[in-house]
């Protein structure tokens, strides 16, 4: 993609971009694991994964960027992410309450140990889905924003 | 049970916005199914009555969010889930027009559950989020048409209820911070504690100002004739019924009685407001040749009725009150489908010095509007006749005999102005470019004539039996304050 | 004190934007103005003087008292993400008025009278 000088930006911005795109795409997947132990969370790093795809999108054009993820994607993940927070919730009726963390065992206060990955219930599964819906999100109103043109006698 | 109010429309509406570009029935077919679970769910609600409080995610009140559902709730639930139901059933009728259905039906549901949760949150930042969820999901709503007037509206509608909402918000930090709590019921009961002073004045301005820009009182009008007049009919209807009474004076009520409890200051505060808008938006409606319009500047003309009643302070200006608001939200939900179908059947034309004479084509239009007009306006065989009638002699028990003669002056010009909206549209002799006019469709008719029945069977609701059901738990909550907070923190 | 009556004093001057600028993006703009002085009083009814971030490192010695407190945080992320959904809103509404009425001037606005 970097061959096609008549899309996106000058050579120099796409070869940034190559290599820096991808790193920002693991800080953002780094928020979001590590949302429960320390600040961050799902929709701080569902922006900066969105962030990383708007830096494609406007490094190489959005021909280019379009050709990985069309709109629809886009807007069937926005909805599943909000469906599976939503089945998050619901599962945890089966133990009671709405919204209860179905993996506590009764009796038992807190369940996590500080700065272990996998010792905190539901919290990252549901920063999982709110990343999802977050990043679909905000990629999509930014598609909107530039895909919508003013009629052709106001320009 | 609680949580279902919630769950069940943002399902609903997550399904949708997944599966609805492939399928326009199955967006119907789920809107209609969750609106009418919905109302079988809080009827039951109602009946059951009674106190029940849940915990989100098992966290007991003070610390965690919890869920309540009292006197007052549940009258509004019901209010909301039946006239929700209705307008979903008109709709399926009326959008045929738009384009992206979807979208609209998705929408629809996060309104739905925004007030549903608004009303049900024992959790004030909690009902502050659902406001905002509510607004957002209205403002998108409003502008659906994407024409220059609705988008005009839509956009003055936004800006204004954003400001009023971060009033709000600011009275909340300023609460929290002088509290550190948030639930309601735990605050009620510190702020006893605590000694009057100057930082709660403050606070209690700045939600008046909030939730008044919400509810449409006279100050804070100015969106709402804009807003309710563009948007799409049945959005008008739910706008004018249930949102500004569930998101606006529901908030109001709650806070000012069950956490600060109800003060004179307050209360004059009401009377005051309640009188201006009587009487501003009574005159301002029989100037109004918009049919959506005039109905629009009727709702702050009624809106002012209950914040009227409201404000007398006595056990029979609040039963009245809350009477007048289940009247008014029946009554004017249903003339907003009226004047929808009328719109709708006359090439989107909503000046009615061009319309005449539709009675004789839309048979089912016209029959079920007068009942609307007669129902608001306060002819006697129907509810809206006994709640003004109650908000009069609850004035002249209190005192005021001042405000009940407004009242009584205002209704009459509220029948003049609806008279004038019959003989317009309905009666007269029918222009040639309207002779192919046709009768809205069949399931529009539907949800009218259901809505006309509620109309003419809600004068009942005086019946002992019947008030001691649906009204009288409301209106003890609104008669002892602090029952709430006792029954919450228990 | 000063911070908080420097707060106040953003908070008016986004109403200010909203009340007296005629362009529909400096409205918006006052808005986020608003919000986000909201946020900055949030933070600091939450600060506490030499105290930590809110995240326990042992769970034999938790020291609650030597950290800010954390609910206002979770509530000012919850106001972040609603005034991005109104400021989007509000942007989309504002392009396709500038695509009506060929202007942002809310003064051209004028096709609601009564």
């Amino acid at each position: 993609m970097i061959k096609k000088p008549e899309q996106g930006m000058t050579i120099i911005v796409k070869t940034i971009t190559r290599y820096t795109v991808v790193l920002i795409l693991l800080f953002g997947i780094y928020f979001i694991m590590n949302g429960h132990l320390v600040h961050g969370g799902g929709f701080a790093g569902g922006i900066i994964v969105a962030l990383s795809y708007m830096h494609v999108m406007l490094a190489f054009g959005k021909e280019v960027a379009m050709k990985r993820i069309t709109d629809k994607t886009i807007q069937f993940l926005v909805g599943l992410g909000s469906l599976s927070f939503l089945i998050l919730g619901i599962l945890g009726m089966t133990k009671g309450y709405f919204m209860y963390n179905f993996f506590r065992t009764p009796g038992v206060d807190y369940i996590g140990k500080p700065f272990s990955l996998f010792s905190s219930g539901i919290m990252p599964l549901m920063n999982l889905a709110i990343c999802l819906a977050v990043a679909s999100g905000f990629f999509s109103v930014f598609l909107a924003l530039i895909f919508y043109r003013l009629s052709e006698d106001k320009k | 049970m609680l949580p279902l109010f919630i769950i069940i429309p943002l399902a609903g509406a997550f399904i949708i916005s997944v599966t609805g570009k492939y399928s326009r029935k199955v967006s119907y077919t789920i809107t209609w199914l969750v609106t009418f679970v919905l109302m079988v769910l809080s009827l039951k609600l109602l009946i059951k009555g009674g106190f029940t409080s849940y915990n989100i995610g098992g966290w007991a009140p003070p610390l965690g969010i919890n869920l309540v559902a009292d006197g007052l709730s549940i009258l509004i639930l019901v209010i909301i889930n039946t006239i929700v139901f209705v307008a979903a059933n008109y709709s399926i009728g009326y959008i045929g027009k738009y384009t992206s259905k979807w979208t609209y039906f998705a929408l629809y549901l996060v309104m739905l559950a925004s007030m549903n949760a608004a009303v049900l949150t024992g959790d004030l930042f909690n009902l502050l989020i659902w406001i905002e969820v509510g607004g957002v999901a209205s403002y998108a709503l409003v502008a659906f048409g994407t024409r220059a007037e609705e988008l005009e509206a839509s956009f003055k509608y936004a800006v204004l209820n954003t400001v009023g909402l971060l009033f709000i918000l600011m009275g909340v930090c300023l609460l929290y911070a002088y509290t550190s709590t948030l639930n309601m019921a735990d605050m009620a009961q510190i702020l006893a504690q605590k000694p009057d002073n100057k930082l709660i004045s403050f606070v209690i301005v700045l939600f008046l100002i909030g939730a008044g820009m919400k509810s449409a009182i006279v100050p804070f009008h100015a969106w709402l004739p804009d807003a309710h007049s563009s948007a799409p009919s049945p959005i008008s209807a739910l706008l004018s019924g249930v949102l500004v009474k569930s998101l606006g004076i529901y908030t109001l009520l709650r806070v000012m009685f069950n956490v600060f409890g109800i003060t004179l200051l307050i209360s004059k505060t009401f009377l005051i407001m309640g009188t201006a808008s009587i009487i501003l938006g009574g005159i301002l409606a029989v100037y109004q040749n918009d049919i959506k319009r005039m109905l629009a500047y009727s709702t702050i003309s009624q809106i002012g009725y209950i914040f009227f009643a409201l404000g007398l302070g006595t056990p029979l200006g609040y039963f009245a009150a809350l009477f007048h608001l289940v009247n008014h939200a029946y009554a004017k939900a249903l003339m907003f489908m009226t004047a929808g179908a009328v719109v709708n059947a006359a090439d989107d034309i909503r000046d009615i010095r061009e319309m005449g004479g539709f009675g004789k084509k839309m048979p089912v239009t016209s029959i079920t509007s007068i009942i609307g007009s007669m129902s608001i306006s306060g002819i006697p065989p129907f509810g809206g006749f006994w709640s003004k009638l109650l908000i009069i002699v609850a004035a002249i028990q209190a005192g005021q005999y001042m405000g009940a003669f407004i009242a009584v002056i205002i209704s009459i010009i509220t029948l003049s102005y609806y008279l004038k909206l019959q003989k317009h549209v309905f009666f007269g002799e029918l222009k040639s470019k309207w002779a192919g006019i046709k009768e809205a469709p069949v399931s529009m008719c539907v949800s009218m004539i259901v809505l006309a029945a509620v109309c003419i069977g809600l004068g009942l609701l005086y019946v002992p039996a019947l008030k001691a059901i649906v009204l009288d738990p409301a209106v003890n909550v609104l008669i002892n304050g602090s029952s709430y907070a006792d029954a919450v923190m228990k | 004190m000063i911070e908080y009556i420097l707060t106040f004093i953003l908070f008016t001057l986004g109403l200010y934007a909203i009340l007296i600028k005629r362009n529909l993006i400096k409205i918006i703009i006052g808005l986020s103005i608003m919000e986000y002085s909201m946020n900055v009083f949030l933070i600091l009814v939450g600060y506490k003087n030499g105290a930590t971030i809110p995240v326990f490192t042992s769970l034999t010695e938790p020291r609650p008292d030597a950290m800010v407190d954390p609910v206002v945080q979770a509530m000012i992320l919850t106001l972040v993400v609603m005034s991005l959904a109104v400021t989007f809103l509000l942007i989309t509404i504002a392009m396709r008025i500038y695509d009506k009425y060929g202007t942002y001037d809310i003064r051209e606005l004028n096709k609601l009278k009564g």
